[in-house]
């Protein structure tokens, strides 16, 4: 489009067109906050406001694209609903009514707060954070503190993921890894939205259909990606497991898998010991260096794994020098899979996916595996220098999200969708899962939790972080009598891999007092009274209920950061009011969850763009302050002066974890020519800005794919501090450490489970996948409740902080119940009706749309779209709080008493995730009488005493003088 | 001076949809809601932006809908904006002459100042692309971004609709449909581009790509079912013959 | 679509006022009324007072009623401006009219052509107002040949029933004005309940299917509008009266516009002049409701093919 049309118009006296307005009076790069994918940011500013907001085009996450939610940043940024002044609260808790005051007392009171719990039991701080990205930054200042109370929200969010993918190859699907876009012929993508790479996947899902690739989408419901997917399979919720199995059954049955793959580069050939009732029974049979066992034909004797010269057995039964028997990893996921269990017939009713689709699942994928093959012209070598020519890979890409992790059965079926990728060798070969670095990194090689008794003292730093990877029992955060050691219980036996904690149990552990009453309770970017809690109404409850004798609130003392007037500020007795995204640094680090490709490198920051125009300061700032303030010891020099006065810039530039390892491994060393490790450059922030925000490191061609044992990738790795050794990532069929949990709840060793937890840990800790019902499906009454219920992730709208948004509230700003027609028919319900939904533990009113592209089992509803009244300074009458509705009152955050009364976590037994989607529930029609309003509806929040003017009629742009 | 350009126009500017990979993220609508609130019809007011009714100008809507029945019910995003019709009876029925259809490049306009706010205009688009403002009491609608696709201080890249350049799925392609060699008139071509609503005959210039057939029921004929792998070896024989197959030692 | 009262207003006020207009121009050219300085004034009066109220009316519906200048402008396309032409230039023959009536109370000689003139200008504007609706594709039950004769035949109707009404208040009430009235209502309600019956019998124009060009793929129903909350365009098109509701309105309106005038104008037309006027005085009411609940009607059954896309299956 470029000649130029004749100006102005095509008749007289036209108002001539201006075609080349310009954009603004100064341009800036920052990084995107509308949602943790970290798009990059190019924004045109005019007199000091912001303009235009556009996809960064060089940025290598987004590459110039820009979501709803980023293009609506400008409003974000002007929401009548940000905090102005910190706040003391005054009236009781959720009235709302506070007392402004300046950023010196609020600092010394919460100083007041933390010093005196630092000085006596470091634990009775629970310091817990939400979306933010600082993770780096929160981590380390709780370590600093002592208190072994810290997490993010990765526990509710996606731990499941995490964890089965570090445990299986030393990455994960979440955001450790991506499928290969550019050569896939096929992806299998199960229960994903929208996802933490909303960009990349929108991007990569049209080159796949540029490509005529298929892409087949397992989910209950066909919107978003499904919509635009070649295939659906409609699957019942919670079933996937079952799905994966069959197919890997169907894959055995024809032995349509990557042989060669599996002894190289697995552990698929490694002895197990058949031992029943003895303390080495499903562990690996090792040699004296401790090294794991294979079957060497060759030889036919055993031999330590991964040696070049040797020719592994992948099936049959052997017997050992000292007479032990044991089978290879191979034969025994043969033995279990091929199993009619996991026929399609049997799962085919379950699943709701007809067998005949199964069967076919399995072929075009074994088709496409094997007569497809990916080669790429580029020699490697692997660890044992075996030299290959070219890069062969299978074509075949798999990727999982939520709908995976938000069930109590996620890390194993997580874990079962991982061994179909590594049976068919598509684990980062071309066209199959792609590594993002700093990943791989083995699962024990990675940090392992700190907190244990001993480990916590008054005034005295943590030894370690506090989340990490338990190899076994002995890593667990517990005492002698096996009692939690943490606010969460996270690495308790309740949820021994609990490697993101479980921020959803905080409250209610607090409030119960259990395993310990806490004093302060200190959160940060999470909407933990409303959206981010299970069973909503019963959080709010704990949160304001006293202590009989002494009056005093439960959770006696809550510090709470936020940016907006969310749900979760009325309840805070102290608010620090933050910035908003362009107000402020920030850092987006390789140390915590960084903009990676599976192509290179990168990590990126934020810097202030504009000026706050309130009394409101970054929270990093504030946190590095106070802990100067503390005088912890990360945050000051000798003689007690803070160690970063400059704040979070100077903490970002500054810091070192370990020599050299710092926040950001762009421009490193003193004369910015390092990359990855080198010290601290004093100017590294301003050549950030200078190359628009982002630094990016792109891997050499050699590097790009079979990384976990790429002996030159490895090496680069570590050179760069991404890893710490060259030791290869071995991909894990059979997970070792869980039969040590497993062998702990047998009896064997020193570190023992309660009776309480035995039979637990035995069923679920099964070292290979398997799939059972999830755990409240299981605990409900399936004859009553019959409906499932999930929540999907809506593409323009953040969780509930998208809902101020004046651009972006006119897209979702209420929300229905969506019902299969059959089930709808079945019940007499038709479009717009009301009804009461319900499940075992809570009742909710809602209005329902029906919709047929959805698993007949299945209802759902868009997720955060409700909202309480007087929260997020909207009119309190607005359809958000009248018609818009939380499926969590209906969650419990508890599973039903057990025998003997105690009543677990509603997670993911091994990892503590919590279980969102193993919601069941039943419709009843509402009467005619009942109002057309949802329930339950709560008393209308207070308004601090500031809060910014609501327009009622929104001229964004307008230009001056014209109307 | 009146009606419809009486030669064809030059050339004709528009947009080419993709309802196969549109995903329905309203990314498009957005970014077009953000770029055009400071533009060429600034501003696109809201009304009640943060109360009970939020009722704004978005020159780009997003619907989505469920077609056919049963378990081949599929979801079909569909984005709508001004499709800048040759035909436009938008343009024909404006009693002010606001609006029109350039000669140049066969956007169709509105000219706020000459506006009377009669609505005809909208009541004459069959598309639902007229947006009133009624705040500032006139007609508004979509430009195909005239102020980016000619600027001179954007990038030559950038000189595309915002909807295009934002679009995470490339769902939406902007070009010359008068020029058969452009992307457009290609894309529509080879991928049976179609009209709204031909009965309306308003000759849209825009045009959608339908949904492509589902690869689905073909794909068991190319792909045989797999086979058992055992009968000969035994349990897992075909391990060996797969290992033996393999020149890995 | 949305019924603005506004509009309604205009279309019916405007209509029977140029209806009476017409009229009294053919009927005093032809000398069925006396040239009397009063009639006329308050004839005439009341009837452009009428258009000119209607006129007004209209422009309150425009966003910038100060611009409302600019409408004649694009007269060779646009019907709304052809109207406002027509509604212009209709003056003229009024105030000849007026002049002759009210001023010199003679109609004879050049000024006989005043009244036919002000009678053909004023059918040809109501004309160009039914066309407005009647040349909008999108609106299938507008875009119908019964739209603008309908608007005529009613304009005459409600004309001449106020009329009749005017001639008894002066005393000059005639067989031939009580005629006029019947045989007009007769006439426009053939007209009304044509067109009725062709909308009802009309096969849909388009589809959500054509819509959407979805078809092939089977039949297309909203999953999710692109806002929570009803927009510009569903507020204006979106409105639509009930079926049910509308049944009942029509038989509303055929009693108010029709059966019940015709009743009143003959007995008005052989009555004495007592009861005479009663009756056409209570007719003139009659229609002027009958013809809002008509005119309300006209906007609130019909559907407008942006509803296609918000979850009308067919219009
Ligand atoms: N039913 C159901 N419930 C769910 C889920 C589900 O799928 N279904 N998903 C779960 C998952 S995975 C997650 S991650 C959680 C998310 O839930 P939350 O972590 O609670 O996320 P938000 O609702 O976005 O709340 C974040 C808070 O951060 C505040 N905030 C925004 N920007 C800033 C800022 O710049 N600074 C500060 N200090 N604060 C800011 C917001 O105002 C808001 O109060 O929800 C969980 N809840
Ligand atoms: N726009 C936007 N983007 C976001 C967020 C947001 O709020 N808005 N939140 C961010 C956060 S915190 C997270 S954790 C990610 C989550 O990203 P996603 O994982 O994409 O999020 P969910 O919406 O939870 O998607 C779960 C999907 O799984 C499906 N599902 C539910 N149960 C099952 C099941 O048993 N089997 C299968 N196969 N599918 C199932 C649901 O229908 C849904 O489509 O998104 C991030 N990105
Ligand atoms: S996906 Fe959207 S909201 Fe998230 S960072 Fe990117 S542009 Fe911003
Ligand atoms: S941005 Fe692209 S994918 Fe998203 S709604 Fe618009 S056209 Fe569809
Ligand atoms: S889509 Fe509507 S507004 Fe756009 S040119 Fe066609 S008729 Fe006019
Ligand atoms: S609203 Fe404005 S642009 Fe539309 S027809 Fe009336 S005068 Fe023309
Ligand atoms: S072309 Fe421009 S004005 Fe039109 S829909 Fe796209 S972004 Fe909006
Ligand atoms: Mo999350």
């Amino acid at each position: 489009m470029t000649s130029k049309p004749s100006s102005p118009g095509n008749r007289l006296g036209d108002r001539p067109i201006d075609f080349s307005p310009s954009l603004g009076d100064k341009t800036d790069y920052t990084t995107c906050y509308m949602c943790a994918c970290r798009c990059g940011i190019k924004i045109h500013l005019k007199d000091g406001t912001i303009r235009y907001i556009e996809g960064n085009r060089n940025h290598p996450v987004n590459k110039g694209v820009l979501c709803a939610k980023g293009s609506a940043g400008i409003m974000q940024h002007n929401s009548p609903a940000r905090l102005t002044k910190p706040l003391r609260r005054v009236g009781p808790r959720g009235s709302g009514e506070f007392r402004e005051i300046e950023w010196g007392e609020a600092l010394d009171i919460a100083i007041g707060w933390l010093a005196q719990v630092r000085a006596t039991d470091p634990r009775r701080l629970a310091f817990f954070t939400g979306r933010d990205q600082s993770q780096a930054l929160t981590s380390w200042w709780a370590q600093q503190f002592g208190t072994p109370n810290y997490a993010a929200h990765g526990g509710f969010c996606s731990v499941n993921m995490a964890t089965a993918g570090i445990y299986t190859f030393g990455s994960a699907f979440w955001e450790f890894s991506e499928p290969d876009w550019d050569h896939a012929e096929y992806l299998l993508m199960f229960g994903v939205a929208e996802d933490h790479d909303s960009n990349p996947i929108k991007m990569g899902l049209s080159k796949l259909k540029e490509r005529g690739a298929k892409f087949v989408s397992v989910n209950p419901i066909r919107t978003g990606y499904s919509a635009v997917a070649d295939e659906w399979l409609g699957i019942t919720p919670g079933t996937d497991g079952l799905f994966v199995l069959s197919l890997i059954h169907e894959l055995l049955r024809a032995g349509r898998v990557d042989a060669g793959y599996l002894v190289r580069y697995t552990n698929a050939p490694y002895l197990v010991i058949d031992n029943p009732g003895a303390a080495d029974d499903g562990l690996f049979a090792r040699d004296e260096n401790d090294q794991p066992l294979i079957w060497d034909h060759n030889k036919d004797a055993p031999a330590a794994a991964h040696q070049a010269d040797e020719a592994p057995a992948l099936r049959g039964a052997y017997t050992l020098a000292d007479g032990r028997r044991a089978k290879p990893v191979f034969q025994l996921l043969a033995e279990r899979y091929l199993h009619k269990d996991y026929s399609p017939t049997v799962v085919a009713f379950q699943t709701g996916i007809p067998a005949t689709t199964i069967r076919r699942i399995a072929a075009e994928i074994a088709e496409t595996a094997f007569e497809r093959e990916v080669v790429i012209d580029q020699p490697w070598t692997d660890w044992l220098g075996r030299r290959q020519e070219k890069m062969v890979g299978r074509p075949v890409s798999m990727h999982a999200m939520r709908g995976i992790s938000a069930h109590s059965n996620g890390f194993q079926t997580c874990r079962a969708i991982h061994l179909l990728q590594v049976l068919l060798g598509s684990i980062d070969a071309p066209g199959g899962l792609r590594y993002k670095p700093p990943y791989p990194k083995g699962f024990d090689s990675l940090p392992r939790p700190s907190g244990r008794p001993g480990e916590v003292k008054p005034n005295s730093p943590l030894p370690g972080p506090h989340l990490g990877f338990p190899q076994g029992p002995e890593d667990l955060l517990v005492d002698e009598e096996g009692a939690a050691q943490r606010i969460d219980k996270a690495f308790s036996w309740e949820a021994p891999i609990a490697s993101h904690g479980m921020m959803h149990m905080v409250i209610t552990n607090a409030w119960k007092g259990d395993p310990y009453p806490i004093e302060v309770l200190f959160m940060y970017m999470a909407n933990m009274a409303w959206n981010s809690a299970m069973n909503t109404s019963e959080t709010i409850r704990m949160l304001t209920d006293t202590d009989e004798e002494t009056g005093d609130y439960k959770i006696p003392r809550i510090i709470y950061s936020d940016a907006f007037y969310s749900e979760t500020v009325p309840y805070a007795d102290l608010v620090l009011p933050d910035t908003t995204y362009l107000e402020r640094w920030d850092c987006i680090s390789l140390l915590d969850r960084p903009i990676c490709d599976a192509d290179g490198a990168a990590d990126s920051i934020r810097h202030p763009v504009v000026t706050p125009d309130r009394d409101v300061r970054p929270f990093q700032d504030v946190l590095i302050d106070l802990g100067a303030r503390l005088g912890l010891s990360g945050f000051i020099k000798e003689g007690g002066r803070p160690r970063y006065p400059g704040g979070y810039a100077d903490y970002i530039a500054n810091h070192e974890r370990q020599p050299g390892v710092g926040m950001l491994a762009g421009w490193r060393g003193e004369n910015g020519d390092k990359t990855g490790k080198g010290e601290p450059n004093p100017a590294q922030l301003d050549r950030y800005v200078e190359n628009q925000c982002f630094w990016r490191e792109e891997l050499a061609p050699g590097h790009r794919y079979f990384r976990n044992v790429n002996a030159d990738y490895l090496a680069y790795a570590q050179s760069k501090g991404f890893v710490k050794s060259t030791d290869p990532v071995i991909v894990q069929l059979y997970s070792e450490p869980l039969q040590k949990f497993r062998l702990a709840a047998r009896g064997h060793g020193d570190i023992q489970p309660p009776d309480r937890d035995r039979q637990r840990v035995e069923t679920y800790f099964d070292p290979l996948p398997f799939w059972y019902e999830p755990l409240d499906n299981h605990a409900t009454d399936g004859a009553t409740y019959t409906l499932h219920a999930v929540t999907q992730r809506p593409m323009a709208m953040y969780h509930s902080w998208g809902t101020q948004n004046a651009w972006l509230r006119q897209i979702h700003g209420s929300n229905r119940l969506y019902v299969p027609k059959m089930a709808a028919d079945r019940l007499g319900l038709v479009d717009d009706d009301w009804v009461w939904a319900e499940s075992r533990s809570g009742r909710i009113k809602v209005q329902i749309r029906i919709m047929e592209a959805l698993n007949s089992k299945t209802v759902w509803t868009w997720n955060a779209i409700g909202k309480r009244a007087g929260a997020w300074n909207l009119d309190p009458a607005a359809k958000d709080m009248t018609q818009g509705f939380l499926l969590n009152h209906l969650i419990d955050d508890l599973l039903p008493e057990q025998a003997g009364g105690y009543r677990y976590a509603n997670s993911d037994p091994i990892t503590g995730q919590a279980a969102w989607y193993d919601l069941k529930l039943r419709l009843e029609k509402a009467s005619p009488e009942e109002t057309a309003v949802s329930s339950p509806q709560f008393e209308v929040l207070g308004q601090p005493p500031t809060t910014l003017e609501r327009p009622s009629v929104l001229r964004y742009g307008a230009v001056k003088g014209r109307r | 001076m009146t009606g419809l350009p009486a030669t064809p126009p030059q050339r004709k500017l528009g947009l080419v949809i993709d309802l196969d990979t549109c995903v329905g993220c309203h990314a498009c609508a957005v970014n077009c809601k953000e770029w055009n609130a400071g533009g060429y019809h600034a501003p696109l007011t809201d009304i009640d932006p943060y109360g009970v009714e939020p009722d704004g100008v978005w020159f780009n809507r997003i619907h989505s809908f469920e077609v056919g029945t049963g378990p081949d019910t599929r979801v079909v995003n569909f984005p709508k904006s001004c499709l800048h019709c040759d035909n436009a009876p938008c343009v024909t029925v404006c009693p002010t002459g606001a609006s029109y259809k350039r000669v140049e490049d066969g956007i169709v306009l509105v000219e706020e100042d000459k506006c009377i706010g009669c609505k005809l205009c909208s009541w004459a688009c069959p598309y639902g692309a007229r947006e009133f403002d009624g705040d500032a009491g006139v007609m508004k609608k979509c430009t195909l971004c005239i102020d980016r696709i000619y600027n001179d201080n954007l990038e030559e890249v950038d000189r595309v609709p915002a909807c295009v350049a934002t679009c995470p799925a490339s769902a939406r392609h902007f070009g010359d449909f008068a020029d058969p060699n452009s992307n457009v008139s290609k894309l529509a071509a080879e991928r049976g581009g179609f009209d709204l609503m031909p009965e309306m005959d308003c000759q849209p210039v825009n045009k959608y790509l339908p949904p492509r057939p589902k690869k689905t029921g073909g794909d068991t004929d190319r792909v045989p079912e797999l086979q058992d792998a055992s009968p000969e070896g035994g349990f897992l024989g075909w391990v060996d013959r797969l290992l033996s197959s393999t020149e890995h030692v | 679509m949305h019924p603005a009262y506004s509009v309604i207003f205009f279309t019916t006020a405007s209509g029977l006022g140029y209806g009476m207009l017409a009229l009294l121009g053919v009927f005093v050219a032809a000398g069925w009324l006396p040239a009397d300085r009063w009639l006329g004034f308050v004839g005439l009066g009341i009837a452009a007072g009428l258009v000119s109220a209607g006129l007004l009316s209209s422009t309150f519906h425009l966003g910038h009623p100060e611009r409302a200048w600019r409408a004649v402008i694009q007269w060779r396309s646009s019907w709304l401006s052809r109207e406002g032409v027509m509604a212009i230039l209709t003056y003229i023959p009024i105030a000849a009219l007026a002049w002759a009536w009210i001023w010199l109370e003679d109609v004879s000689g050049p000024w006989v052509w005043a009244g036919p003139v002000t009678a053909v200008m004023a059918l040809v504007t109501v004309y160009c107002t039914g066309m407005i609706y009647a040349s909008l594709k999108a609106i299938p039950r507008w875009s119908n040949p019964w739209v603008p004769v309908t608007y005529i035949a009613l304009a005459l109707a409600t004309g001449a029933v106020a009329m009749d009404a005017l001639m008894r208040l002066f005393g000059v009430g005639s067989l031939l004005g009580g005629g006029t009235a019947v045989v007009s209502l007769v006439l426009a309600s053939i007209c009304k309940l044509a067109y009725w019956r062709n909308i009802d019998n009309a096969s849909p124009v388009a589809t959500a299917e054509s819509a959407t060009g979805l078809g092939s793929l089977g039949t297309v129903r909203p999953l999710d509008p692109p806002h929570t909350e009803a927009n510009y365009l569903q507020k204006e098109m979106g409105y639509r009266v009930a079926r049910k509701h509308a049944a009942k309105l029509r038989q509303i309106a055929i009693l108010l516009l029709f059966a019940v005038p015709i009743v009143l104008s003959a007995i008005a037309g052989v009555a004495g002049d007592a009861i005479g006027l009663a009756a056409a005085l209570l007719g003139v009411l009659s229609v002027a409701a009958g013809v809002l609940v008509e005119r309300w009607l006209f906007f609130a059954e019909a559907v407008h093919v942006v509803t296609l896309y918000y979850g009308t299956r067919e219009a």
